[in-house]
């Protein structure tokens, strides 16, 4: 089905969007929020192909990514923020030591 | 079904023109709202691919409490003199772009060169349309995934634990 693999083909878009974000970018934060979009074209895929084969698996574990998502955030977010409070700074360039 | 499809377009290419504009402004905030934007937009092609469950989980875990969380960061942490951080080197614009669209056409020669194969499953929509969405993904997850479900239980409490501890104020060391 064309309108199928169209979908997949935005789950793609998608992914690069984000790792182009990942690589481009110097600000910590915005690198967090392109894995962010990564993980939710990922969850596109499983969701489209669960409705291609039938099977609720696939939406199954969009559940579970989205679990680990919210607690990848939880615990980032909390390490930029320590990182912050050594340098002052999000810049990723800048933190390049692995001593506090 | 026409309006479906067309509803689908319409939120794909609000998706792709939402992250863009993620990864290109370089105001965090406007970054973190545009962020909001793709994600409606992606819980909205669940909804029409008929996961509603998974939509309105989108929309409260990602777009509610994850955003929330990030803008809550992004407060927190004085980034007023970040804002002006540059998008990397030329060198490095150059050659992200370079890959991430090496990488797209990677997947796109995936697409082409196969179809997707699979045993086909033992939910039919009619099948999930007659119990409902919920129902089915509970029934699932309560019996198949039990094991899996417990396990991301515990991987919460672990990832709570773990942003307090990181999150805290150092103390002062004793002696």
């Amino acid at each position: 089905m064309a309108l199928m693999s169209n979908l997949l083909i935005l789950a793609a878009v998608l992914f690069a969007i984000g790792v182009i974000g990942v690589l481009i970018r110097r600000n910590a934060i915005v690198i967090f929020m392109s894995i962010e979009l990564m993980l939710n074209s990922v969850n596109l895929t499983f969701i489209v192909l669960a409705k291609q084969l039938q099977s609720l698996d696939g939406q199954i574990f969009v559940f579970f990514v989205m679990t680990v998502a919210a607690a990848e955030v939880a615990v980032g977010l909390a390490l930029i923020i320590s990182a912050y409070r050594l340098r002052a700074t999000v810049h990723v360039d800048e933190i390049n030591l692995l001593r506090g | 079904m026409i309006m479906v499809t067309v509803l689908l377009y319409f939120f794909g290419i609000l998706a792709i023109l939402s992250a863009l504009g993620m990864i290109f402004h370089k105001n965090p905030v406007y970054s973190a709202l545009f962020l909001v934007v793709a994600f409606f937009s992606l819980a909205s092609i669940y909804a029409l691919l008929g996961a509603q469950f998974l939509s309105i989980i989108q929309i409260m875990v990602y777009a509610g409490a994850i955003m929330v969380l990030f803008i809550f960061v992004i407060m927190l942490l004085n980034l007023r003199s970040e804002v002006r951080i540059p998008i990397g080197k030329p060198a490095q614009v150059f050659f992200g772009i370079l890959f991430g669209v090496l990488l797209l056409l990677e997947g796109f020669l995936i697409l082409k060169s196969g179809t997707i194969s699979g045993t086909i499953g033992l939910f039919p929509q009619s099948r999930v349309d007659s119990v409902g969405s919920v129902q089915a993904l509970g029934s699932l997850l309560f019996t198949k995934y039990l094991f899996p479900f417990e396990l991301a239980s515990i991987l919460l409490l672990v990832g709570m634990i773990g942003a307090i501890i990181l999150g805290r104020k150092k103390l002062p060391k004793e002696s």
